[in-house]
C-alpha cells in the first residue's frame, strides 16, 4: 500500500501531464479544426445546389464559393450590413448559426446566400431545428420562384448513423425534395416529412420519410415551418 | 489468466523474451477465436449494437478501438509498477480518456468526413468495457510489449466482429455494401428489384429488412455468430 502523500502527488502529477499534453494538441491543431470547420460549411451550402460539390476539392470549393453573393437578413426580412469589432461588415458566412440560436427569435441573423447557376439565381437558405439526440440542420436551394427546391443538404450533429443520419447521407431521401414546392400557397403551409403510409404521392409539398428516423424526419419539418419565416418576409419584399 | 501469471514470475529471472515468439503470437490470435471479446467474453455489446449499422464507421472505429486498446495498455504496463492501487480504476480510465481525446483531435484535423461520420462514437470508446477489461486483466500483471500486442490483438479481435455484424447488416437492412449500391427498388443498385429486367425476375420478391437497420438486429445476429462459433469452436462449449 502507498501512502496517502505518494497518492495524492501520483495524482496530480498525472493529471498535469495529461492535461499539458492535450492542451498542447488542442492548440496546434486548432488552426487546422477551425479551416476544415469553415470548409465544410461552404461544402454543405454548394452541395445544396449541386451533389458534386459535395466530392469537389479544397480549392473548387474555396473558387465557386467565391463567387457566390452574401447577405445577412435579420428577422423581419431586412437585410442587415452590421460591423464586427475590427470594422468589417459581417458576411453570411460569418454567422454561426448555434450562436445565433441561442438569441431571441427578433434578434437572429439569417444567412441567405445566392449563387448563379448558369444565368438563373439560386437561393439558398439555411434552417436549423433538433433531431433525437441534438441539433439538426440543412440548406435549401430554391429558384426564382422562392417555392421550387433544386437542392437540399442536411447535417447533423448526432444522429444515428444508418437511421436518423440518413437524412444527410441518403441521396433518395434528398432526391425527393427536388421540384417540391417548399410553401404551399394555397393554405399557407411549409413542406413536411411525411411516414409512407399517410403520404399523399402527388403532393408537391409532401416527402418520404425515413423509416427508423421518426423523431428526426418531424424535426426536418419543424426546422422548414419555423425557420423559413425571415426568408420568406424578404422573398415579399423583392 | 492464472497460470500467465505464474509463468511470468518464473521467467521473471532475467530471460530475455523474444519479440515474436509463440506466447506472443498467441497474444494476438487468441482474441480472434478462442478468446474472442465479444463472442467468448462477450464485452463492448453495447458500441457492437450502436455502431454496426454501416460498414464504414464500423472499419474507422475497429481502427480507433486497436489503437486505443494497444497504447493504453502499454502505458498502464508501463506505469504499473509505480501506480498506487487504491487509485489504479482512476488512472486507468485517465489514460483511455486521453487516447481517445487524441484520436477525436487528430480525425477532427486530418480527417474531418470521417470524424464526422462517428461524431457521437468516438467519446463512446471511452466506455467500451473491453478496454479497461484488458488494462485490468493483462496489462497491470505483465511487460509492456507483451501487453501492446495484447491490445492489438483484442482491437482487432473486436474490430473484426464490429466488421462482420455491420455487414450483414448493411447487406439485408440497406441492399448496400460500404455506400455500394447491391439490391434495392431504384435503377441504380445493382439488382434492381422492380423495373423491368432480369433483376425484377429473380428477386422481385425481395424487399430491404428494415429490421436489421435496428440495434435489436445487431443483437440476434451476434446471437446467431456465438451460436456458430461454439458449434464448431468445442472448446467453448461449457461441459458441466
Amino acid at each position: 500500500m502507498h501512502s496517502n502523500k505518494y497518492v495524492f502527488l501520483y495524482t496530480l502529477v498525472l493529471t498535469t501531464v495529461v492535461a499539458v499534453v492535450l492542451a498542447f494538441l488542442a492548440t496546434s491543431l486548432k488552426p487546422l479544426h477551425v479551416k476544415n470547420e469553415a470548409l465544410s460549411k461552404k461544402k454543405d451550402i454548394l452541395s445544396a445546389v449541386d451533389a458534386k460539390f459535395a466530392d469537389a476539392d479544397d480549392d473548387e470549393i474555396e473558387n465557386t464559393f467565391s463567387k457566390v453573393k452574401q447577405f445577412v437578413l435579420d428577422a423581419e426580412g431586412n437585410i442587415l450590413k452590421n460591423k464586427n469589432s475590427v470594422g468589417k461588415e459581417i458576411q453570411a458566412e460569418d454567422l454561426d448559426m448555434k450562436k445565433e440560436e441561442k438569441k431571441a427569435e427578433a434578434d437572429r441573423s439569417y444567412p441567405l446566400y445566392v449563387y448563379n447557376h448558369n444565368g438563373q439565381d439560386l437561393y439558398i437558405v439555411s434552417a436549423r431545428g433538433n433531431g433525437l439526440w441534438d441539433k439538426i440542420w440543412g440548406s435549401f436551394a430554391l429558384k426564382d420562384d422562392f417555392r421550387t427546391i433544386a437542392g437540399v443538404t442536411f447535417d447533423h450533429a448526432g444522429e444515428t448513423p444508418g437511421l436518423g443520419a440518413e437524412i444527410k447521407d441518403n441521396t433518395d431521401f434528398k432526391k425527393q425534395f427536388i421540384g417540391d414546392k417548399i410553401y404551399n400557397d394555397a393554405n399557407g403551409e411549409y413542406l413536411v416529412v411525411k411516414k409512407g403510409g399517410q403520404r399523399d404521392f402527388n403532393k408537391d409539398y409532401e416527402v418520404d420519410a425515413i423509416s427508423g428516423a421518426t423523431v428526426t424526419c418531424d424535426g426536418v419539418t419543424d426546422m422548414i415551418a419555423s425557420g423559413m419565416t425571415p426568408y420568406f418576409a424578404y422573398f415579399k419584399k423583392k | 489468466m492464472a497460470d500467465t501469471a505464474v509463468q511470468e514470475k518464473n521467467t521473471a529471472v532475467k530471460v530475455s523474451e523474444p519479440l515474436f515468439g509463440k506466447k506472443e503470437r498467441t497474444l494476438i490470435t487468441d482474441p480472434l477465436n478462442d478468446n474472442n471479446p465479444v463472442t467468448v467474453q462477450v464485452l463492448g455489446i453495447c458500441s457492437a449494437l450502436a455502431v454496426t449499422t454501416l460498414v464504414v464507421p464500423s472499419f474507422v472505429m475497429a481502427i480507433a478501438v486497436v489503437f486505443v486498446c494497444a497504447f493504453a495498455n502499454l502505458t498502464i504496463s508501463l506505469l504499473r509498477n509505480s501506480m498506487p492501487k487504491q487509485v489504479r480504476m482512476i488512472v486507468q480510465l485517465v489514460v483511455i480518456a486521453f487516447l481517445v481525446t487524441v484520436v477525436e483531435l487528430v480525425l477532427k484535423a486530418f480527417s474531418f468526413t470521417v470524424y464526422k461520420q462517428l461524431s457521437v462514437f468516438i467519446g463512446l470508446i471511452i466506455t467500451n468495457c473491453i478496454v479497461m477489461g484488458r488494462l485490468e486483466a493483462f496489462a497491470m500483471a505483465n511487460k509492456p510489449w507483451r501487453s501492446f500486442l495484447d491490445g492489438i490483438g483484442n482491437g482487432l479481435g473486436y474490430g473484426g466482429i464490429l466488421i462482420i455484424v455491420a455487414a450483414i447488416r448493411e447487406v439485408f437492412g440497406k441492399g448496400t455494401f460500404a455506400g455500394f449500391k447491391l439490391i434495392g427498388p431504384t435503377p441504380d443498385y445493382l439488382i434492381d428489384t422492380v423495373s423491368a429486367g432480369w433483376g425484377s425476375t429473380f428477386f422481385g420478391w425481395y424487399a430491404n429488412n428494415g429490421l436489421m437497420v435496428l440495434p435489436a438486429a445487431a443483437l440476434f445476429v451476434i446471437g446467431v455468430m456465438i451460436w456458430i462459433q461454439r458449434s464448431w469452436n468445442t472448446k467453448l462449449v461449457d461441459v458441466s
